[in-house]
């Protein structure tokens, strides 16, 4: 056990720490009114506000530039054109957490398809995509899930057909985020309709000014965060817009559901939301008395407190297996999703549950505590809890891959 | 930056695990605990000495492997996970810590090199610091002990006994002293033993720096959680690895049970929140040698928390076999016990949270 990162790293560290207190307390112009609840979710506090006011593109470049953010994206496409470290990803995460300071942007875009094209893309597409999206000035959204499709993913029915050197797309998607405020989508379509179910799609890119889509919002149970259905009536895009070869568009989506799965449940947002609910329990009361001296409440508090250590010691031996090859880990990143995502659930409830009455408050309330994010975050992740593969899918990926048990026989003909 | 076992604690695990295996079958398992094999149990007991579990604790000065708690919580994984049946927690943690915590640098000379060599055997009884019951606990007056001490551990062949008294003095009793009265406890987990102590004007030697320092007796404890934590999350690990191979083979409605998900969720809830419980055992255990600062709430909160989640797993794994799991027979429930009573000893997860809220001044 060796819980030092060396001198190199310090240092590093240490011009990580300059940055923060340099841009402490910076925030946002509002260019969204999701920021507020975008900060409770990745735990950060808006209640310091100060004058330094940078859009969101602004500060993306800003981190770009000092190697915070896309560092491993060649200068080319856009990035910092570094080396992967994951130490000092790390330790960006962690002072960047505790400095209360915003990270980069996340969402499909940043997350999702820069990896996605920087592995399977054309030259082409690397150069027009890779860079706006990084700035923030190319919104993406995931065109993936459909009504009939949603754990058996690899049963979709959105048909896209070659005609005339461009692809002609029909049919409809469904839990898209952010659709309505997208540029692009990324998109899973049947395209070899004879193919076995897994090889007959493709990944295509999609416009989202292109005519014949159409985006109906689908409100989910926080009414803030929003899904959208969206159709397709024969909307034609080039053929240039295939990302890899026809047929190869499961084997691209999957190369970074990985990815998704793992960023859903960062233990430095759920430390800070423990010491938010802490502290709230130290100030609120029941009958003049503090919530955190209740016995039943505390006890409860302390119990969530002993998961979040441990996930947060997790995380470092997680850390310590991709720095130390041949280090076994064996379920350990398997786990995450399930564990994180119940974890926070668990967490933001038992804030509402010592609020009581107070707890169940909402949107601009009188007495409204946090500005409302501990009822927004428990039903947000009730929502991480299903997608992203359910924990359910989890459960069987664990067994089957993590444990070795068998697959659950196929029904011959379903009914 | 390493964060795990090295390997060299890997291999120490290694051995205890594969002595178990290949000496300690379940049928040997339940021969020892019905006490019918006593020459076995000997020779287990002898066996892991072998391996130099013993030493593990003591410092090099006093001939000692000097290793650090990290080290015998690898061993500990190792016994948990063979429901290995002899002292460990008691002799060969807490008392060399004791010693060299709290010990005068004579009782180090005189003490530490007999637990290297076995020569000398400590039981541990400190219970009665954590939470008395039954109105138990120990006075500790001019040099003589009078009381009782229940839930003493690793007891059976001790020579000595580390007690404590209700402010963290520490002490030594001989067990040959003649006002002292061993009466044997019988709990539902049979592969350790258990006692109660009464003391009548026992000659009691105290280690002296836990005269005016009572975090000493906090840190031994500290040390014992942290260790009975390892052997649940030891005997978890085997309990899941039982449960996964016996619903491969087992079949019902023609198949395997272990292809239905209703068995394979069980699994995968084991596995998912046992997974953590290893790198937060390590890092408590870590923290106890080299971040004092840290130290006392991890080994707090690692103690209760893989509690709570052994005792699941002791559930879900017994469920996963059925019936089966219920018998004598498949012996499963030796290490459904050994959670149990692990869970218990030195604070229950309840009483534990409440010492981690004290620790961080939450209850005021």
């Amino acid at each position: 056990m060796d819980l030092n990162y060396g001198a190199e790293y310090e240092e590093f560290r240490q011009d990580v720490q300059a940055f923060c207190k340099e841009y402490q307390g910076v925030s946002f112009k509002s260019e969204s009114t999701d920021n507020q609840m975008h900060d409770a979710l990745s735990g950060s506090s808006t209640t310091e506000k100060t004058a330094k006011e940078v859009t969101r593109s602004e500060w993306q470049k800003i981190l770009i530039e000092k190697g915070f953010i896309a560092r491993a994206i060649p200068k080319e496409y856009g990035g910092y054109g570094g080396e992967t470290d994951i130490i000092k990803s790390r330790i960006i995460a962690t002072e960047f957490s505790k400095a209360k300071i915003p990270g980069g942007m996340g969402g499909q875009g940043i997350d999702m398809l820069v990896p996605t094209l920087l592995e399977w893309g054309s030259e082409e597409q690397k150069q027009k995509y890779i860079r706006p999206t990084l700035h923030g000035e190319m919104i993406w959204c995931q065109g993936y899930s459909e009504p009939n499709a949603g754990s058996d993913l690899a049963s979709l029915q959105t048909k896209g057909e070659l005609i005339d050197g461009n692809w002609v797309i029909n049919g409809q998607k469904i839990w898209t985020s952010t659709a309505q405020y997208s540029q692009m989508m990324f998109c899973l379509v049947r395209t070899e309709p004879e193919a076995p179910k897994h090889s007959g799609i493709s990944f295509i890119l999609i416009p989202m000014d292109t005519p014949g889509i159409e985006i109906r919002p689908l409100v989910d149970m926080t009414l803030k965060a929003g899904f959208n259905e969206v159709f397709f009536d024969d909307v034609t895009v080039p053929e240039e817009n295939i990302v890899a070869k026809r047929g190869e568009g499961w084997s691209v989506a999957n190369s970074v559901l990985g990815h998704e799965r793992g960023s859903l449940a960062d233990p430095n947002a759920t430390m800070n939301r423990l010491n938010t609910l802490i502290n709230m329990m130290k100030e609120q009361t029941i009958d003049g008395r503090r919530l955190i001296d209740i016995p039943s409440y505390r006890d409860r508090l302390m119990q969530v407190q002993g998961k979040v250590m441990a996930s947060q010691a997790h995380s470092l031996r997680l850390l310590s297996s991709k720095i130390n090859p041949g280090q076994n880990v064996k379920l350990g990143g398997m786990i995450q999703k399930l564990v994180g995502t119940e974890l926070r659930h668990e967490l933001e409830g038992l804030a509402i549950d010592v609020l009581g009455e107070i707890g169940t408050l909402y949107e601009d309330s009188p007495y409204l505590k946090e500005d409302g994010s501990f009822q927004f975050t428990y039903m947000y992740f009730l929502g991480l809890i299903i997608g992203g593969g359910t924990n359910q899918i989890q459960k069987n990926i664990i067994s089957e891959r993590g444990l070795g048990m068998p697959k659950e026989p196929k029904i011959t003909e379903a009914s | 930056m390493f964060f795990g076992l090295s390997e060299e604690q890997e291999q120490f695990q290694d051995y205890v695990k594969k002595f178990l295996t290949d000496n300690v079958t379940v049928d040997e398992i339940r021969k020892i605990a019905n006490g019918e094999d006593q020459a076995l149990q000997q020779e287990v007991y002898s066996g892991l000495i072998n391996l130099g579990i013993n030493a593990l604790l003591v410092p090099e000065e006093h001939g000692g492997l000097g290793a650090d708690l990290l080290s015998a919580v690898a061993v500990a994984q190792g016994l948990g996970s063979g429901v290995g049946p002899i002292p460990f927690a008691g002799a060969y943690v807490m008392a060399p810590i004791a010693l060299n915590l709290a010990g005068s640098e004579e009782q180090q000379k005189k003490y530490l090199p007999e637990i290297v060599s076995n020569q000398t055997k400590f039981g541990v009884g400190l219970s009665e610091y954590v939470a008395a019951r039954e109105d138990a606990g120990i006075d500790l007056a001019n040099g003589k002990a009078n009381g009782k001490a229940l839930f003493v551990i690793d007891g059976d062949q001790a020579d000595y006994f580390l007690l404590a008294n209700k402010g963290g003095v520490m002490f030594l009793v001989d067990a040959n002293d003649k006002g002292l009265e061993k009466i044997k406890l019988t709990s539902v987990d049979k592969t350790r033993s258990y006692l109660e102590l009464t003391l009548k004007n026992v000659a009691a030697e105290v280690l002296p720096n836990s005269e005016n320092d009572p975090e000493l007796a906090k840190k031994v404890l500290d040390a014992g959680r942290i260790i009975f934590a390892a052997d649940s999350l030891g005997a978890s690990e085997t309990m899941i690895e039982k449960a996964v191979s016996y619903a491969k083979e087992r079949k019902q409605f023609n198949r395997v049970i272990g292809s239905f998900q209703a068995v394979k969720h069980m699994c995968a809830e084991m596995a998912s929140d046992l997974e953590p419980c290893y790198a937060m055992l390590w890092q408590a255990a870590h923290s106890f040698d080299h971040a004092p600062d840290e130290a006392r709430l991890q080994a707090c909160q690692a103690k209760s928390h893989i509690s709570e989640v052994a005792k699941m797993i002791s559930k879900k794994a017994t469920e996963v076999h059925g019936g089966m799991g219920f018998t004598d027979l498949l012996g499963l429930h030796y290490w459904f016990k050994r959670i149990g009573l692990n869970r218990q000893l030195l604070g229950g997860p309840e009483l534990i949270r409440e010492e981690a809220a004290e620790i961080q001044g939450f209850n005021q």
